[in-house]
């Protein structure tokens, strides 16, 4: 059934940013620590396992690949309720700052790519 | 009369499934532009993502506050289906079938690409504003903060207890950093090879502002979303924990 597909996926995103929560505490900052991250290794593993040791049907997986096809219209909206009037008004300084981080770790990606290849 | 405001009021009650429909008819227009216009070179979800983002401009103009288009009360939805309640929930969702191999072997190259990415744009953050004139340890830390996310800016400036006036420089800086990766990610995509899971990787790594990352591989390659994603949710973490105190304190002794 469907739902089995996003109750997964919410089960994993939730433990996911209680794990984020947890380590941000345990670190002490503010702040939730890699949630999502934890949440995608937890939905990859716990799919595996069902995957193999119950039968995890076609339409249970339809309740999780809905949510990654929606994904770029979410984004969309995103970018629509951007605060685009602040980075317009935040003069040479915000400008150039983000510009600059930007532009100079593009040119460092295909540095990096190389090691540990 | 009466009939025209109840048919308002469905679309502002309804603020998210309206926020559907005129999500679903920015990208119908996206692609039409993208086919007529480059014959489909251009990818639709970038244009999409870019008339979103001129729209945000428009709506922030008109109304004054700060969530873009959303802030007009018909287009509020927009606020929830972009948030990121829903945004989190499907980049989630994209690591459904994730090669795990590909994150084991790019695993150390990610987390270094971690370290590299704040460290990098704090000090050009904190050049700039050094540059344009800024001396104490606090400024010049708070505006690094802000070009490594939008989000360390103000927790960094909170903590450091920044001024209201270089508080608002570092947000804008974080917020133009995102828009520009937004953007500029399919234009550069090609000249760096990021076309492949291990240079996502590292790309979220050294970009690290998710909604930066998750908007500029949507418009690159879907495929590479989890990836570049997966390391960009590290980074605001990270960034809350070294600039404050560790970079915080190099900045203060030099």
């Amino acid at each position: 059934m469907v739902i089995y597909g996003v109750a997964l996926l919410a089960f994993s995103f939730l433990l996911g940013l209680i794990l984020g929560e947890l380590f941000g505490y345990l670190l002490g900052i503010d702040a939730n620590l890699g949630g999502v991250g934890f949440a995608m290794l937890i939905l990859i593993f716990l799919s595996n396992y069902l995957k193999v040791n119950l039968n995890f049907g076609e339409i249970s997986e339809k309740g999780i690949t809905f949510w990654s096809a929606i994904y770029i219209p979410i984004v969309v909206a995103m970018a629509a309720k951007q605060n685009v009037i602040a980075a317009v008004d935040g003069g040479m300084i915000a400008i150039l700052g983000g510009g600059l981080a930007v532009f100079i770790s593009f040119l460092i990606i295909p540095l990096l790519s190389k090691i540990g290849k | 009369m009466m009939f025209l405001s109840s048919v308002e009021s469905i679309f502002i009650t309804n603020g998210v499934i309206t926020a559907f429909l005129f999500v679903g008819l920015i990208i119908w227009f996206s692609y039409f532009l993208s086919n007529k216009l480059t014959k489909g070179k251009f990818h639709g979800s970038a244009i999409a993502i870019i008339i979103g983002l001129i729209l945000a401009y428009i709506g922030g103009k008109i109304t004054g506050g700060s969530k873009g288009l959303a802030d007009i009360t018909i287009f509020s939805g927009l606020a929830i289906l972009g948030g990121s309640m829903f945004r989190d929930f499907a980049i989630v969702a994209t690591a459904y079938g994730l090669d795990t191999k590909e994150l084991k072997k790019a695993g150390l190259a990610g987390i270094l690409s971690l370290f590299i990415g704040v460290i990098l744009s704090f000090t050009i953050g904190a050049c700039v504003a050094i540059f344009y004139g800024y001396q104490d340890a606090i400024s010049i830390t708070t505006i690094g903060a802000g070009t490594v996310t939008f989000l360390v800016g103000p927790v960094t400036g909170t903590a450091l207890g920044a001024s209201s006036e270089v508080m608002a420089l570092s947000i804008a800086a974080g917020i133009i950093k995102s828009i520009l990766v937004m953007v500029t990610t399919p234009l550069f995509a090609p000249f760096v090879g990021l076309n492949n899971p291990r240079s996502a990787l590292i790309y979220g790594g050294l970009m690290g502002t998710n909604s930066g990352v998750a908007a500029g591989l949507a418009a690159t390659d879907p495929k590479l979303v989890p990836y570049g994603a997966m390391t960009a949710t590290f980074y605001t973490g990270l960034g809350c924990l070294i600039v404050p105190t560790l970079l915080f304190l190099i900045v203060s002794l030099l």
